[in-house]
């Protein structure tokens, strides 16, 4: 197909007039005058957003052993025991039997923080944290209990408002 | 004693000449040490905030002003390296060679009529000649290196420091011209009535240009390019011989400024109605704002490529630089 040489577009032979040199000299000028944006870590806290990848956060009383996020894992990084209870109704009737956690472990060694645990957990059990200063001299330090990852539920920020004209959550996601 | 102008304070104060000449060499040596260290902080900071980053903050404490004490002390505690095969001797020599043109012409830069070391009579030709020396250095590195990148970089470096001497010392003989003197003080007292940088600006212009090439800094950073040739002649250098190319290199600016100073902008006089302030003082304010301005252009623009680099001197620079000739000898002669 030939080319229609009205859709070629060329650029503009820019016309040296050293105008350009000025100007580059004044942008690195307004830049030396503005106040930098370091960040200056150690003294000062970084405000990072609510959604952050930081740390995987667990609310134990949300968790209903179904195991899930374990299976859905790509490294294999989240370890769950439980064992089965079984509860007599007040009323009488058939015992219900429940899971109840042992051990909810995540060796953030192996973790690549896809969350794809926390997308994938039915009961909103898991979150994202912004937190991120867990750094441990020893490596096997780097798997956490349920205890501490049940603290780390206390830094888990509201998701942050949707952005104008975004799509909401989808409609059908309750009835279903 | 009553101060007298022309003759250096220390002249005045010490008689024997021994001593006068021991006291002179400690000034100069003190102050080539602590004037480029200044700079090169200011270039850390300035370059930083023009980035948008705060530069160095924990040497010293204060706004890590003591950052580049801590790099000396980091390049002296550095290996000394010489490769098996580079020529010992001359490798060894090279930096020495670079610097000590520096501060050699620190010796005859004026910060008042009475705060000098050395009144010269051919003191602008002594600072050409002098600087000019620089280059054997950087060949003396590149060639004894024993090393490719080396090579390329101090030919590049003497390529283009050959083709920017030219306009340097045009710029200057303009300047000396109107000035009838070559000596600095007479030049910087021939500014009397108005700074040479307002009859002759395209000189001022000229003069600038070829000194940021003269020191190979950027944009006519050719001879060191880092991203193709490493670092040019200083490749397999470290420790204390690095150290001392790089204080070759800030010293330059400091000195340079000075020239710059000296010839277009009045050096150590002050501007109209400000005589209060000290004449040292103007000298140095000059030389920070050439430093500064060296700094800027460093943030700004990029490299320029080899050919460039020789097209812009030998078609534009000199031939600007003759004109200016030119046009003072005829002013000098008709007015």
């Amino acid at each position: 197909m030939a080319i229609d040489e009205k859709d070629v577009r060329t650029a503009e032979e820019p016309k040296a007039t050293g105008l350009g040199l000025v100007k580059g000299l004044g942008v690195t000028l307004k830049h030396a005058l503005r106040p930098s944006i370091t960040q200056q870590y150690p003294e000062e806290k970084p405000d990072l957003p609510a959604r952050t990848r930081g740390v995987i956060a667990l609310k134990q009383e949300n968790c209903t052993v179904c195991y899930k996020c374990a299976r859905e894992c790509p490294d294999w990084c989240i370890y769950i025991d439980a064992h089965k209870e079984t509860h007599d109704p007040a009323s009488g009737g058939k015992g219900r039997s429940m899971k109840v956690l042992d051990r909810f472990a995540i060796d953030f060694a192996l973790c690549m923080y896809c969350g794809i645990c926390v997308e994938v957990c039915p009961f909103d059990a898991l979150f994202w944290s912004r937190e991120f200063e867990y750094s441990e001299h020893e490596i096997a330090e780097l798997t956490h209990e349920k205890e501490k990852l049940e603290e780390w539920t206390y830094t888990v920020l509201p998701p942050p408002e949707l952005e104008e004209g975004a799509e909401g959550p989808a409609a059908d996601e309750g009835a279903a | 004693m009553i101060a007298q102008s022309g003759v250096s304070l220390v002249d005045q104060w010490l008689e024997s000449y021994w001593l006068v000449l021991v006291v002179k060499a400690a000034v100069v040596l003190v102050f080539f040490l602590t004037a480029p260290l200044a700079v090169g902080y200011v270039e850390h900071k300035v370059l930083a905030h023009m980035q948008a980053r705060l530069g160095p903050m924990y040497a010293g404490r204060f706004h890590g002003w003591a950052q580049l004490v801590a790099d000396g002390v980091k390049f002296v505690q550095k290996e000394d390296i010489i490769p098996s095969a580079a020529d010992r001797w001359v490798f060894s020599l090279a930096p020495a060679v670079a610097l000590v043109p520096y501060i050699a012409v620190l010796v005859v830069i004026p910060f008042s009529d009475e705060a000098f070391i050395l009144n010269l009579d051919v003191g602008i030709f002594f600072v050409m000649a002098i600087t000019s020396i620089t280059v054997i250095g950087v060949l003396m590195a590149g060639w004894a290196s024993a090393n490719k990148f080396s090579l390329i970089g101090a030919l590049r470096a003497a390529a283009q420091l050959i083709a920017y001497e030219l306009p340097l010392v045009l710029a200057a003989a303009a300047v000396a011209m109107q000035a009838a003197t070559l000596s600095l003080i007479g030049i910087v007292e021939a500014q009397d009535r108005y700074w040479f940088v307002l009859s002759q600006p395209i000189g001022f212009f000229i003069f600038m240009i070829a000194s940021l090439a003269e020191l190979t800094r950027p944009p006519f950073d050719m001879p060191i390019a880092d991203s193709e040739i490493i670092f040019g002649a200083y490749t397999e250098y470290s420790g204390l011989k690095f150290a001392f190319f790089l204080l070759a290199e800030y010293g330059g600016i400091v000195v340079l400024s000075a020239i710059a100073s000296v010839l277009f902008l009045g050096g150590y006089q002050a501007l109209p109605g400000m005589d209060a302030i000290p004449a040292p003082l103007w000298m140095a304010a000059k030389i920070g704002a050439l430093a500064f301005v060296i700094i800027w252009l460093r943030a700004t623009y990029p490299r320029l490529r080899a050919d460039q680099l020789q097209r812009l001197s030998w078609l534009v620079l000199i031939p600007l630089a003759l004109l200016q000739i030119m046009g003072v000898a005829v002013l000098k002669v008709a007015v």
